[in-house]
């Protein structure tokens, strides 16, 4: 067996830190996309597709996040698909980043009052035009906070991803810890570079929040 | 004797010297009215009187006992000063009856069935006996400032301190507290009242006390002091709230 | 498509799955309870007086939350042996649990006391209650019913998680899951069947939380 310096354990960990943080975009990214289609579906006024974003959203938020890796991972292969592991962690990802998304849009775009709407449709504005130039640019400002929040759920999600194989931070911290028989000083490293990287969007986000809050005093 | 003393009493908040050495002495059985505008002090010279705001300098002693926020101080005072807010503060989770026998069961360890007849006695005196069992959101404002006052008389209080208890409450149900208030002078009870009620501080009240700027700028006879006032800051008050 | 759906021959398994339901069960209902102890006891510190046990809590409530749970499991299961503590998967399941539970619930418990009225701390103040007896109850019992259903969801989040426990090897559900898979193969429909049971818990433990909500906040008249 080889012999792992401190550094070397730092270093393989870091290394495989990148794919924690390039998987995380990813998700963070198709999450947006897919979340923000249902988001404009669950506000739609179609009952059709309401109800269609509903069940999604309860299905991703009421299974865990390793099954649904498992069955993304297995099921895609039984449509014939060959998928890697990461193909299955990043579909995963998607979906269930863009179940919560789209769960907490809906949410900013409902909390502005009635009588945003009330006025627009006052003023003549029909539903297209009241969402782009009332409602929307005002839930976005609300939306980030909560949004920026939520990427520590990603960032946190993708560590599930070495359980289907995926090697990232978790996956790599499992493997050296097998290497060196040092679990207390690997999983302490691994849980300091996932602080590390989840810590500054906490932060991120209580700020953002804080600002919003005195604004929304001010105004 | 005087039940309590306020000796040259200073608080600042931060920069803002709020009361600039109060002297009052208060003897028992007397109903007291401070008035004044918003800003006089005179809440804050309320809530220094049982430890909810400290002081900086000068001396408060209520009952033969020193005033301040330290807990066990407050504790201790708790048994001879009763406090009645202007938002009524009952405690939204407990009955009108668990309200009421909380203080007496945790501070006196009062049995169970006793505090139950003291909360009983309590609310028939404020006229709400049947609402033992309700919980204060189902009350009127009315109501609920009637058992917040119920709920400082079950620890028997030698002093009553009310802060604009009626201030929040709709006009018509202001008169069934003053009523209870009547009631209680009545009896002997010693009343210290932060009030815009003039007729009440008038009819019912032996003292007037009129603060100004942090200080007490005109005190006296309720009757005299408010059909005479002596000075322009107090008749010019009379005039805008009357 | 050319796969077969088979569902049937999940039934020769069916003990399997079942025990492994019961599992997750004890291990969720365990740890909620544990969890929100640790959470009134952390929003406690977090509130306390004394500058050092707010720090504190604070330090563990970020600590958790900014890392994932696997790694905490992980921690606890292989590391902290290493130092001398030893524990089985289960017992070490339900401690990364808790201790997950515990830092949310920390938060969440804590805006709930800091919405509290400041008129309710000066009259309790005024009635001579001391600062644990206000506390208790005071201020908790408002504070855990305002943020109830953001407990509710907590919990419900931490159940969904227990999943990751069967990487422990904790005979849960997930785990039987993939016991079964190993052996028939039938990976897909095992997991679907698997995640159907989470939802079905995730839906029961809403339930009932809400029933025992409205029968703990209720506010009707009580009778003498």
């Amino acid at each position: 067996m080889s012999q792992f310096t401190d550094w070397d354990i730092l270093r393989n960990l870091l290394l495989a830190a990148r794919w924690t943080v390039l998987l995380s975009l990813i998700a963070f990214a198709g999450g947006s996309i897919v979340g923000l289609l249902l988001t404009f579906m669950r506000i739609s006024r179609r009952r059709s597709l309401i109800w269609v974003t509903r069940i999604y959203i309860e299905i991703f938020q009421g299974t865990p996040l390793l099954m649904q890796l498992f069955i993304a991972f297995f099921g895609l292969g039984l449509l014939g698909i060959d998928v890697s592991a990461w193909t299955a962690a990043a579909l995963a990802l998607t979906l269930f980043s863009s179940a919560f998304l789209s769960d907490i849009w809906r949410g900013c775009v409902e909390s502005l009052p009635k009588g945003q709407w009330e006025a627009s449709r006052c003023l003549g504005l029909n539903y297209l035009q009241t969402m782009r130039y009332i409602i929307l640019p005002q839930a976005l400002r609300i939306a980030i906070p909560p949004t920026v929040g939520f990427s520590v759920q990603i960032v946190k999600g993708t560590a599930l991803a070495s359980i289907i194989g995926f090697v990232e931070l978790t996956k790599a911290g499992t493997m050296l810890n097998n290497a060196t028989f040092e679990p207390f000083k690997v999983f302490a490293l691994v849980a300091l570079i996932y602080f590390l990287l989840c810590y500054p969007l906490s932060r991120a986000s209580q700020y953002l929040e804080e600002r919003l809050n005195v604004a929304g005093k001010r105004a | 004797m005087s039940l309590v003393s306020v000796r040259d009493v200073h608080k600042y908040f931060g920069e803002l010297h709020v009361l600039k050495g109060i002297d009052l002495t208060i003897n028992a059985g007397e109903v007291v009215s401070i008035i004044g505008r918003s800003g006089s002090g005179k809440s804050t010279l309320l809530r220094c009187m049982n430890g909810l705001e400290s002081y900086e300098q000068g001396a408060i002693i209520l009952d033969g006992m020193e005033v301040s926020t330290d807990e066990f101080q407050v504790r201790k005072l708790s048994h001879s000063v009763g406090m009645v807010f202007q938002s009524f503060n009952l405690f939204p989770h407990l009955t009108v009856g668990e309200n009421i026998m909380l203080a007496p069961k945790l501070i006196k360890r009062v049995g169970k069935e006793e505090a139950k007849k003291l909360a009983m006695e309590v609310l028939e005196k404020v006229g709400l006996a049947d609402k033992f069992g309700q919980y204060p959101e189902k009350l009127s404002g009315g109501q609920q400032q009637r058992v917040a006052i119920a709920r400082s008389l079950a620890m028997k209080p030698k002093v009553l301190l009310c802060d604009e208890i009626t201030s929040a409450l709709d006009p018509e149900l202001v008169g069934d507290v003053l009523k209870v208030l009547e009631q209680l002078a009545a009896e002997g009870m010693t009343l210290i009242l932060v009030t815009h009620e003039m007729n009440f501080a008038r009819d019912v009240g032996d003292r007037v006390v009129f603060m100004h700027q942090g200080k007490v700028h005109e005190t006296g006879d309720a009757k005299e002091v408010l059909a005479n006032p002596q000075t322009p800051e107090l008749q010019q008050f009379i005039g805008a709230v009357l | 498509m050319s796969y077969q759906l088979n569902f049937g021959a999940l039934l020769d398994y069916q003990d399997v799955l079942l025990d492994g339901l019961w599992m997750t069960v004890k291990l969720t209902l365990i740890s909620t309870v544990l969890g929100i102890l640790l959470g009134v006891l952390g929003a406690a510190a977090r509130r306390h007086r004394n500058a050092a046990l707010r720090h504190l809590s604070k330090a563990y409530v970020e600590l958790i939350r900014n890392t994932p749970f696997i790694v905490q499991l992980f921690f606890v299961f292989f590391g902290l042996p290493a130092i001398g503590i030893k524990m089985t998967a289960i017992e070490a399941g339900v401690l990364a649990l808790v201790i997950n539970l515990g830092a949310y619930l920390t938060e969440i418990i804590r805006a709930g006391i800091d919405a509290t009225p400041k008129g309710q701390l000066e009259a309790a103040r005024t009635l001579g209650l001391s600062s644990r007896q206000i506390f208790i109850r005071i201020v908790l019992p408002p504070a855990f019913q305002r943020v109830y259903s953001a407990v509710v969801s907590q919990c419900i989040i931490v159940m969904l998680g227990s999943a990751v426990v069967s990487q422990i090897s904790v005979p849960e559900l997930t785990f039987a899951a993939n016991f079964i898979q190993s052996r028939n193969f039938l990976s897909f429909e095992s997991y679907l069947v698997a995640a159907l049971f989470y939802l079905i818990l995730a839906f029961l433990m809403r339930l009932a939380f809400n029933l025992i909500g409205a029968r703990a906040f209720s506010r009707k008249e009580k009778t003498l």
